[in-house]
């Protein structure tokens, strides 16, 4: 049986209270009694908790469980790049660290990759109990085809409870095509994660509609569990250098090695070299800097702070700075220690993709700016005398240390 | 060339606000749109067909009112759609969405390229373009900000990483998923939009595109959604007020934690 919604209509009394409580718009008005659109209702169940009269039932498919219980411990995807570890797998390690005590369970480290054998002490002091290594030079760089066949292998003899993933170019591409492969349920860009003890379930909560609501996701009845993650969203697992792991190493046949696609080359873009992604500080400016020329300001405050340059769309699109700095919708979604907007009004698209930065400095001559609704701190003035005076000020003060 | 462009409609994030008193999300008057990455993923395809010759297809899974953001696709350059709506497909999530679109294409039958925005802006997963690829079983490159090169039987694209961009060749067929870079599209031509007009959109149900029932819908997807919230709003903090050396001092103070 499938999961179902009923109204009843001798209970409901037409208050809409549901209807506005949809984040689907699935409900509607019709002779003063709620009516549900299957095609747009996702069963979220918003409504039967906002219904005063009890008047909405949800049904959950209960039966038919399926036996998940060989299904153990909880992996972390490692993502190397020229046999460095990325940053995002040890967020994932102090997460999954949590998640793998609260289950009672391993913690594994899966990592893929060519002449990498030096990456397992790496990985152990970050706390993984288990890491799955396959070594081989047909993996030394991401490649689609023989990394997603890698992966599947792995998990259909291992049967990991759960999977985390960095929502990184290279995470997105793989555990997408991974989930498929073996029917799993898949969670985009977590911003938090947990175990319900009692049933063993990864809840899964992610912002959705621009972060403008956020829905707890779960999947009950497949395994492994998949979700992934953004950077800097999860804490780094600490370094603990006595910490050992059990090590297995996992060779495959050629014809499970075989790419399609053709890496022919990697090419890495000089200007200003922090990743955007990975950045603690990013400083970024807006149509207010007026012009090409004046990213100077920005940049020296963000050489100041040792910090990513990002932009608007305004300046993107004026051409005064490369697409790559793009923060917003179109462009990166961001959320550093610390982000100040300079110049920039704040429209919807550029909120979205910086609203969770944890503190957030606005600076624009205009009071009524709508970045200052999400500032920690704001200031309203000209970005030309205070910019400067901030790189001045940061300047004396971090080099006094 | 055969080129099938998957698109989703989505409703405008400029629109998108929140009832201050109800803390829900306000749906009246919301206009539906094109997802702003499909856009490109278009105009991308429009260009192969006019370098090569050959039909764009565009491909929606939807309500029936999804049919606007394909008959606005054919304005804009493709030369037949395909809505493929069925009650039976609600609830669906990334991995049901594929399965569904993916049976689509197969009754297509042949096809060179898939092209695919890289996410969609209300979901914002980016699992459906790969999702497919993997229900096809064919290659995959995400992420494309140049077709650098393409023939009868191969491709050579530039992928957008973190640190800057790979170069790959793929055969064909295979599945991109497309960036801003890529790109700018057009504007619908006049004669785009009479065309729209009259143009006719095939319908295809559940059984149509001959699909195994359990894998559609809610019942085809591995995860549920349970609970809905508002998250607090982010607060507007504090205005730093006084002379432009005072603030700057006052507000270094404040963030020296932050920056160290």
């Amino acid at each position: 049986m499938a999961d179902s919604i009923t109204i009843f209509l001798d209970k409901c009394t037409g208050c809409t209270l549901c209807v506005k409580a949809c984040p689907f718009g699935a409900i509607h008005m019709a002779n003063k009694k709620a009516v549900i659109d299957m095609a747009a209702c996702t069963l979220c169940g918003a409504c039967v908790e906002t219904c005063k009269f009890r008047a909405i039932e949800l049904k959950k498919d209960t039966g038919g469980k399926k036996d998940l219980s060989k299904y153990k411990d909880v992996w972390v995807f490692c993502e190397q790049k020229k046999g460095v570890i990325q940053s995002i797998s040890f967020e994932l390690l102090g997460e999954g660290r949590k998640l793998a005590d609260k289950l009672g369970v391993k913690l594994c480290a899966v990592i893929l990759g060519s002449g990498i054998e030096s990456k397992i002490d790496e990985l152990a002091e970050r706390g993984a109990d288990k890491i799955y290594i396959s070594d081989h030079p047909a993996l030394e760089f991401y490649q689609d085809d023989p990394y997603t066949e890698v992966f599947v292998r792995l998990v259909q003899e291992y049967a990991p409870e759960v999977i985390l993933c960095g929502a990184t170019t290279i995470g997105r591409s793989l555990i997408s095509r991974v989930a498929v492969k073996v029917n799993a349920g898949l969670t985009a860009d977590c911003t938090g994660l947990d175990i319900d003890k009692k049933e063993r379930i990864l809840l899964q909560t992610r912002p959705a509609f621009g972060g403008n609501i956020m829905a707890t996701i779960v999947t009950p009845n497949h395994r492994p569990q998949m979700a992934t993650v953004r950077h800097k969203v999860m804490k780094e697992a600490a370094i603990d250098k006595s910490h050992k792991a059990e090590v297995i190493r996992k060779s495959y046949p050629e014809e499970a090695l075989k790419s399609r696609t053709r890496l022919i080359d990697i090419v890495a873009e000089i200007e200003e070299n922090v990743n955007l992604a990975e950045a603690d500080i990013i400083v970024s400016g807006g149509r207010g800097l007026g012009g090409p020329e004046h990213f100077a300001i920005i940049r020296e405050l963000a050489k100041a702070l040792n910090a990513a340059v990002g932009a608007s769309r305004a300046a993107v699109d004026s051409d005064w700075i490369p697409y790559s700095h793009q923060v917003g919708q179109t462009g990166k979604t961001v959320c550093p220690k610390l982000y100040i907007a300079c110049g920039i009004s704040g429209q919807i698209q550029h909120l979205i993709g910086m609203q969770s930065s944890k503190v957030i400095v606005a600076i624009n001559k205009d009071p009524d700016a709508p970045i200052f609704k999400v500032a920690t701190y704001g200031i309203v003035g000209d970005i030309f005398d205070i910019v400067p005076a901030l790189t001045k000020e940061f300047q004396r003060v971090l080099n006094k240390v | 060339m055969n080129i099938i462009v998957c698109i989703k409609q989505v409703p405008n994030t400029t629109d998108v606000r929140i009832d201050p008193v109800t803390n829900t999300l306000v749906r009246e008057g919301v206009e539906s749109v094109i997802n702003p990455f499909d856009a490109y993923a278009i105009e991308e395809a429009v260009r192969l067909k006019e370098r090569f010759g050959g039909k764009v297809t565009v491909l929606t899974m939807g309500p029936p009112q999804a049919e606007n953001a394909l008959k606005e696709a054919i304005s804009l350059g493709c030369d037949e759609a395909i809505l493929v709506s069925d009650r039976k497909f609600a609830g669906s999530d990334t991995w049901a969405t594929s399965y569904t679109l993916s049976s689509a294409i197969k009754k297509i039958g042949t096809f060179d390229v898939i092209l695919c925005g890289k996410q969609a802006s209300d979901g914002d997963t980016a699992q459906v373009g790969p999702g497919i690829s993997a229900h096809l079983d064919i290659p995959q490159v995400t992420y494309v900000k140049k077709i650098e090169d393409i023939s009868a039987n191969a491709a050579k694209v530039e992928r957008m990483t973190e640190e800057g961009y790979d170069i790959v060749e793929t055969p064909l067929p295979c599945l991109f998923t497309v960036v801003k870079e890529i790109n700018t599209p057009r504007l619908p031509s006049l004669k785009g939009m009479i065309r729209a007009k009259s143009a006719k959109v095939l319908k295809w149900t559940a059984d149509d595109i001959e699909a195994n029932p359990e894998l559609l819908g809610l019942d085809g997807s591995p995860t549920r959604v349970v609970k809905i919230f508002t998250p607090a709003p982010r607060k507007g903090g504090e205005i730093l007020k006084g002379d432009t050396a005072d603030v700057a001092k006052e507000l270094v103070e404040l963030l020296k934690d932050a920056v160290r």
